[in-house]
Formats: C-alpha cells, structure tokens, sequence
C-alpha cells in the first residue's frame, strides 16, 4: 500500500509559539490552542509547500537530525502525520 | 428591579438590581467608598429576582440572573443575598468580559509590579492576597486579575474580598471591625464574611502594574518551592482563564507572552505566615 502523502496547512494559518518542554499552536482555521512536544513541532516545519509522505519526511528530517540508523523512523512518522491530520494541523492531500 | 445601584469594581461598572431593598442596601455599604460614576453605561447586569412574585413576601429566596444565566445557579434564601450579588458578578463578569484576559487569580502590587496568584478555591490565594494588602502591598483582587492584551499589564479587579471560613478570624483580628461587612453563616461555601479593601487599593484600582512574579499556592503539607516549566503554567492558565477561548488569538498572544515573561513557581505552605514568607522570599528573589 503506498504511503499516505499530507499537505500542509496553509501559510499563516498557524501561529505556533515555543513554550519551554511544549509547543503552542493556535490555528487561526479553528481557534483552537493544541499543545505538542517534539517531533510534531519539527515535522510541521519540515512539510514544506508541497505534500508528502512518511518517506519525504524522513528525508527532509534526517538532513538536520541524526537518526542513527534507526529502521522504525518512516513507520513513526507515519503514525505521527496521521495525528496531527486528527488535530487538523495537516490535511491528507 | 424595585431597587437598584451601580458599583465600579476595576474596569467593570456593574448595574445590580433586585426585588427586595435588603441585598443592594449590603451592596451599598460594602462599597460606599469606591468612586462613582453613574452617568457611565453599565458593563454587566446582575439581577436578583423573586423566584415567583409571591417568593418576594412569603419565603423569599433569591435567584441570580443577568445578561448570562447559568441554569442551575442556586436559589438562596434572601440572608445570603449578599453571597447572590456577588455570585452574580463574578458570573457575568466570568461570562461575559472581552476587553481583558481574564484569570481566575488573586493578585497584589509592589513598586507597579504584580504578584499573581492563580487556583483553585481552597488554595489560599484569596487570604494570602488579603493579608498581604494589609501590609506592604496593594490589593489588585482576591477573585479575578485582569491582562491587557496589547501591552500585557495586570489590571485590579478589587472587588471586596469574601473571607471563608477560618480565613475570617484570621483577618478580622488584624483590620478594623468597620472594613468587615455582615457575617453570612452556613452558606453553601460555609461561612462568609467580606472584607472591604484598603483605602490606598480603592484610589489605586485603575492603575496596572506589570506581572513579575505567579505563584500557584497549595495550602496544607510541607512548606516548597518548585519552579514551573511554561509549558505547565500555560496549561494551568488556560484552566484559569474563563474567556481565553473565547479571545481566540488574542488571547493566546496575551497567555504566550504572559507565561514567557513571567517566572512561575508552586508553593506549599502549611499555615499563613509561612505561604507569606515564602511569597516575599520568592519576591525578593525574581528583582
């Protein structure tokens, strides 16, 4: 089964504002508050303007982070875009 | 409403009304010394009525109404309605203010800067933040502190100060028995007695200070000071805001802010003199 690809919000519709051990974003869509930790902070700055999937992401990842080899980073991440399409911080494209 | 008055409380200017003269004649003598200005539109409307017109003569008990109603709002005999009014005014102010952040904290002043106590009823804040705007601080409130959005101040909301239970005794032996309104006994808080606010924090009420330092008291157990991450004491502050979703980005703007540049604490006090120690400790420390 191929890998489902996700688009990010649009640009501004967001306001996420680092606090201390959580991240704070307020999407202006829903004016709602969610409060995350890490990855989702990084993997919502990672998404860029085009959509993609777990594999993308990985990539885009592994340029800024070490992950030391580890074979479970896509399935993570897989689980972790499906979550914050939940929230509706990200949309299935 | 037969009877009316106007009270300015901070920023609010409140129109009370109610079916019997016995509650705004309380009200009137509660606030006598807080600046009138009855010709300013009221903010919010706080209403006490006959729960049926014949209530008003046989049995009268009191209902709480006003621009917001909360339907299980408790029917109160008319000796507590005293405790109706000011079950009212913090509902509509709770409800329905939009020009602040609003939290649900005592706070007092040093030098225009604010010490911010935020929780939950039982927690002191309300007779730590009393007795210390008996010595060297200004009371800004006992229930509510209010935050600018646009600068981030700390507004007072010195509404008079409602003293439960011991707090009472502990406070009536330091003030003049004129500041102490009627004693309200066995209500469904137990027992109440208001405190009217220093004269110094009623001529002061309209001016902010900057937050410097929010404490989240505990009373009971072991005397402690634990710092709080940003993270914890935003969660905290959304509990105690009552309109920060209702602010929608503004808000959050406002609560970011007020976390990132204010240091946070939990405290633990077993007793009074301890959580004050603590606080002016804590105070001493975050110049």
């Amino acid at each position: 089964m191929p890998e489902p690809t996700y688009r990010a919000a649009p640009p501004d519709a967001l306001r996420v504002e680092p606090l201390g051990e959580l991240t704070a974003i307020f999407d202006r869509r829903s004016m709602q508050t969610h409060l995350v930790v890490s990855p989702m902070p990084e993997i919502l700055e990672a998404m860029g303007a085009d959509d993609c999937d777990a594999v993308t992401l990985a990539e885009r990842l592994a340029q800024h982070f070490d992950f030391d080899g580890a074979d479970d980073v896509q399935p993570i991440l897989a689980e972790r875009l499906s979550e914050l399409a939940a929230m509706g911080l990200v949309a299935r494209a | 409403m037969r009877h009316s008055t106007r009270i300015a409380v901070g920023p609010v200017q409140f129109r009370i009304g109610s079916d019997w003269p016995e509650p705004i004649t309380a009200l009137e003598q509660l606030y006598a010394s807080y600046p009138k200005d009855d010709a300013r539109s009221a903010d919010a409307t706080v209403r006490l009525l006959a729960a049926r017109p014949w209530r008003r003569w046989v049995r009268p008990s009191v209902h709480i109404g006003g621009d917001f109603v909360v339907p299980d709002a408790l029917p109160l005999p008319l000796s507590m309605g005293l405790l109706a009014a000011e079950m009212g005014m913090n509902l509509q102010v709770a409800l329905g203010w939009r020009r602040h952040m609003l939290l649900h904290a005592s706070a007092v002043a040093r030098d225009g800067r604010a010490l911010i106590m935020s929780g939950e009823s039982g927690s002191g804040k309300s007779t730590l933040a009393a007795l210390l705007g008996e010595g060297d601080w200004r009371l800004m409130g006992d229930e509510f502190t209010l935050i600018e959005p646009e600068g981030g101040n700390a507004l007072a909301f010195p509404r008079a100060v409602s003293l439960k239970n011991e707090a009472i005794a502990e406070v009536a032996a330091r003030v003049d028995a004129a500041r102490l309104g009627p004693l309200i006994a066995s209500t469904p808080k137990g027992d109440i007695r208001h405190l009217i606010p220093r004269a110094d924090a009623i001529a002061d009420m309209h001016e902010p200070a900057r937050p410097a330092l929010l404490l989240f008291p505990r009373f009971g157990g072991n005397a402690a000071i634990e710092p709080m991450g940003e993270g914890e004491t935003f969660v905290r502050l959304t509990e105690a805001s009552t309109n920060y979703v209702a602010l929608g980005e503004v808000g959050f703007a406002a609560l970011t802010r007020l976390v990132r540049e204010t240091p946070a604490f939990g405290v633990s006090y077993p007793d009074s003199a301890t959580g004050i120690a603590l606080v002016e400790q804590l105070w001493a420390e975050t110049k």
